[in-house]
């Protein structure tokens, strides 16, 4: 039992990469991504988590309270501002592709190959 | 490769590294029982030495402040990238969108525009006492003006938010945060070295150079995704020899 | 402290802010002088890093937060000199891409130039930083720059594809990554490089760690276009446009190899120690099949920017053995080799810069004969060709004669003749495309090189108009003639194995950094590479040149030989090209592949 937050964090990366492979819109993709990097958030949050711990924001409680990891807090600060930026670059990438093929099936879009 | 085998050779590798990060995520100590040093040594004195009660700023902001300068810049670069791959080419007109009649929806989106303003500075200048900070704040303030395009129309949205101004205050911001850390280069200290008084726990007066580097990350943050609302909104705008 | 240390990421940051804040206000030739002078100034600071580390490291906490107890509190760079001297690579080939673009992107303002020097922070910053996650962050804001840079020529259909191939499959590279941070920092509970070794010491490989290193090394591996994470180098390499490919292909994907050396020596090396013959067969094997895969695909190229982005390939795979053999010896020799390597590459890319800019035109055969007008492009591609080939006693020769004698050391002596063979292939190729191009040997057509299809629609890559000589051919001929002369430093063989041999021991490291415990000074072991390197290159030049010819000619060979074992090539070398689908689907599931196989092979390895 104690393991399934971990376990769940292998199954979204796992249904997300699924789903980028299978894509077939670059939106849908993009969203795709997200869901697998989404995973990350929930692994690094799950470990640092301590039973009965408060935030680690001592504002109203007692500084010797027990807290959760801050560490991995700030962790996923930056990897959800990683994903924005990457999912905005995507965007605009497949809003770009959209515009100059008509198409945005990522199954189509390829012009190089071999 | 055929969508088929692309599918069974995906459908294999996911299989097998599921059951590797399975196996590794069992070695994990239990859901529950953290206990690296790294969270909680810095909960029992972060506190004390930065007077900040909101740990997990101190640590984004102070002891682990180089990476968010980091994380600040790949979000520069990020808004950069996007305005290099939307630019447009000559010979495309602009059109504006039509803009909402209702005087209700305007009238109420406004009002909740100014509210949103209000909570994004709110959040963003109690960042480091109470949960928010440079980033959560600047968020909500980026959607206060977005707001003014949903209730209202394309065209106050883009007098509000002038393009130079905010090319302005992107580089502002991320250069400002890099700009407090050479003034402790400057101080003699290390880069980023926290510097000023730390000011009395609790208030709004404290955690020394903190409050500056969180302003720093609103402004940068809210510039961004201003910037991203503009450059997306534009190929809405602009049609190709649309009437 | 050092102040110096921190500079070489805050000064093109702080360029980077400025010039978007007041781009608007400025002169038109600010931005290229702005970008020129903070690129030269990183590259002189970095020198100067390395000249100051030569003896111990130079450790610097930012903000201040030393170490308490030995735990690790704040973020830390490691200098030493293999890390300063990529920064110094890196910044080199920034100034010189500048410079060769001096008006070329007027059209987008300050666009190019800020991410250009983002860019060089985030390597400079990746190559210094001794904290794991900081070196995650700055990986993903390497990742970030060129996303955008890759797609700059947005009119044509190819840079789409590319750019999002790219994005796409660093991303999910980038998440193999942070999976794997995870994963030691819930074990360790600390992400500084030398800690977490402490932590780690004595510890057995269990499936955390064995799984953790893979994903990191899978990781750092897609960002390095080792195979099969390579599919999307291929594609990207061939569409960013030339300032940009020298950067990319002169120094960040050797970024990746180096990261695996700096995550292995610190942290690993005490867990896997003991199983460490496992760990080199699989590195080395990975080595070896990408840089024979590099190397063959290249030579199906007549695209020059996709064939310099094989050539980039098969070279990492040269590194990747290198990295591979786990040995002091090893990682200076890679180093030095990619040093050498990098110079060279960018000066091919300016070269091939200069034919785009002059002819219009990137396809080898089409090209055939148009370079005589262009005869200093010409020779810097000879001289490249043969730098690459390992020619003695210049440039890449002194980072082989490493990488052969340490292969030797560790019984690996069936790795030479492969690496040989791989050079051959890369550098045969460039021997080739000069050749056709600049003398007008070889056939006008050759249909087993990649055909790629110019749609009617398309234009030619617009490029900018005329600029003066010596702003084009400067940079192509300066760098060409020190990736050439780097091996002439004295001592530099002997002295970078001592540099190397610092990460060997950790647990000095580890004092070092985490107490400030200053080793004393060691002496550098003089090197004599004996016989054996100057037999490899002098087999790999010849080689090179031979398999050039036969790449000219092939077809003019008696029907006989033709027939053969031409059929028997033809139908294995459709299928690799057909791999090469630009599908990113493809790609994404062969990362996931790659990372699988590897890890899985680790874990039957290494326990």
């Amino acid at each position: 039992m104690s393991y399934l937050p971990y376990a769940l964090a292998v199954w979204i990366f796992a249904v997300g990469l699924y789903g980028v492979v299978t894509s077939r819109n670059l939106i849908h993709l993009v969203v795709s991504l997200t869901v697998a990097q989404s995973s990350t958030y929930v692994l690094l949050l799950s470990i640092g988590y301590v039973n009965r711990g408060t935030a680690p924001i001592f504002a109203d409680v007692p500084k010797g309270t027990r807290a959760v990891d801050p560490v991995v807090q700030a962790l996923t600060l930056t990897d959800v501002v990683v994903s924005v930026t990457v999912a905005s670059l995507l965007l605009a990438l497949a809003l770009q592709a959209q515009k100059r093929t008509g198409k945005t099936d990522p199954d189509e879009v390829a012009a190089m190959h071999g | 490769m055929t969508r088929q085998t692309r599918i069974g050779l995906f459908a294999v590798s996911a299989a097998g590294l599921a059951a590797l990060l399975l196996w590794a995520v069992a070695g994990l100590p239990d859901f529950g029982h953290y206990r690296g040093p790294y969270g909680k040594v810095l909960n029992s004195v972060a506190v004390g030495e930065r007077h900040a009660t909101n740990v997990v700023a101190a640590v984004t902001f102070d002891y682990r402040g180089f990476d968010t300068l980091g994380e600040e810049f790949i979000l520069f670069a990020s808004v950069m990238g996007v305005a290099l791959l939307l630019r447009h080419e000559r010979g495309e007109r602009e059109r504006l969108t039509t803009r909402i009649h209702s005087d209700a929806v305007r009238l109420g989106g406004a009002g909740f525009a100014a509210g949103l303003l209000a909570l994004g500075l709110y959040v963003v200048a109690h960042g480091y006492l109470t949960p928010g900070g440079g980033f959560q704040g600047g968020v909500v303030l980026a959607s206060a003006f977005a707001l003014v395009y949903l209730a209202g129309d394309y065209r106050s949205y883009r007098a509000l938010a002038p393009i130079p101004a905010i090319d302005f205050a992107e580089g502002a911001g991320a250069g400002g945060y890099a700009v407090v850390g050479v003034v402790s280069l400057l101080l003699g200290s290390a880069f980023l070295h926290n510097f000023g008084p730390l000011g009395t726990t609790g208030t709004l007066a404290s955690a020394g150079s903190i409050p500056f580097l969180n302003i720093a990350s609103a402004l940068e943050v809210s510039a961004a995704f201003l910037l991203l609302f503009t450059e997306f909104l534009e190929e809405l705008a602009v049609t190709p020899g649309d009437g | 402290m050092d102040v110096l240390v921190p500079l070489p990421v805050v000064i093109p940051l702080l360029t980077a802010a400025g010039l978007t804040a007041t781009g608007h206000f400025l002169g038109r030739r600010a931005d290229d002088l702005a970008g020129i002078a903070a690129a030269a100034a990183t590259t002189v600071i970095s020198t100067l890093l390395v000249l100051r580390s030569l003896d111990h490291d130079l450790v610097y906490w930012f903000g201040g937060w030393t170490p308490r107890h030995g735990i690790a509190l704040g973020v830390a760079f490691d200098v030493d000199p293999l890390s300063a001297v990529l920064a110094a690579l890196a910044g080199a080939l920034v100034t010189a891409s500048f410079v060769f673009a001096w008006r070329y992107f007027d059209e987008v303002g300050t666009l190019f130039h800020v991410l250009m020097l983002v860019f060089l922070a985030a390597m400079t910053g990746f190559v210094l930083s001794g904290d794991i996650f900081n070196m995650f962050v700055f990986f993903e804001l390497m990742s970030v720059c060129v996303f955008g840079l890759v797609g700059y020529a947005i009119e044509h259909r190819a840079p789409l594809q590319g750019a999002i191939n790219f994005a796409v499959t660093n991303t999910v590279g980038a998440l193999l990554l942070l999976f794997g941070i995870a994963l030691v920092y819930g074990r360790t509970g600390a992400l500084n490089l030398v800690q977490i070794g402490s932590v780690l010491q004595g510890s057995r490989p269990d499936g955390l760690l064995v799984v953790a290193f893979g994903l990191l090394l899978a990781g750092f591996l897609v960002k390095a276009g080792a195979v099969p994470f390579h599919f999307w180098l291929s594609d990207a390499y061939a569409v960013a446009p030339i300032p940009v490919c020298v950067v990319l292909s002169g120094v960040m994907s050797d970024l990746g190899l180096h990261a695996v050396g700096r995550i292995y020596w610190p942290a690993f090396s005490g867990v896997f120690s003991a199983n460490a013959d496992g760990l080199r067969g699989v590195l080395v094997g990975a080595g070896v099949l990408t840089a024979l895969l590099g190397g063959t695909m290249a030579f199906f190229q007549r695209d020059l920017k996709r064939l310099l982005a094989f050539v980039t390939i098969g070279h990492v795979g040269i590194f990747l053995a290198g990295v591979g053999l786990l040995t002091a010896r090893g990682l200076a020799g890679t180093t030095l080799y990619v040093l050498a390597d990098g110079f060279l590459k960018g000066g091919l890319f300016l070269a091939v810069g200069i034919l785009v800019r002059r002819a219009q035109d990137g396809d080898e055969l089409r090209l055939r004969g148009r370079g005589r007008r262009a005869p200093m492009a010409g020779l810097a591609f000879l001289l490249g060709g043969l730098g690459l080939a390992g020619l003695p006693p210049f440039g890449t020769f002194v980072g082989s004669a490493l990488i052969i004698r340490s292969a030797g050391d560790v019984g690996y002596d069936w790795l030479p003749p492969l690496l040989t063979a791989a050079s051959i292939l890369t550098a045969g190729t460039v021997l080739r495309a000069g050749a056709r191009i600049f003398l007008g040997w070889g056939d006008a057509d050759d249909p087993s090189l990649s055909h790629e299809p110019r749609a009617a629609d398309e234009e030619p890559e617009k490029v900018p108009g005329r600029v003066s000589p010596p702003l084009l051919f400067g940079p192509a001929l300066a760098l060409i003639v020190v990736g050439l002369g780097l091996a002439f430093t004295p001592g530099l063989a002997g002295r970078a194995t001592q540099w190397a041999q610092r990460f060997e021991n950790r647990p000095a490291h580890a004092a070092e950094v985490l107490r400030g415990v200053v080793p004393p000074a060691a002496s550098a072991p003089a090197f004599h590479p004996g016989a054996a390197p100057y037999v490899y290159g002098a087999i790999s030049t010849v080689g090179a040149v031979a398999f050039a010819l036969f790449g000219l000619y092939r077809r003019r060979l008696p029907t006989l030989l033709q027939r053969g074992p031409g059929r028997l090539a033809a139908g294995p070398a459709a299928r690799l090209k057909a791999l090469h689908s630009g599908i990113v689907g493809d790609y994404v599931a062969w990362v996931t592949f790659g990372a699988t196989a590897l890890t899985g092979l680790l874990a039957l390895t290494l326990r």
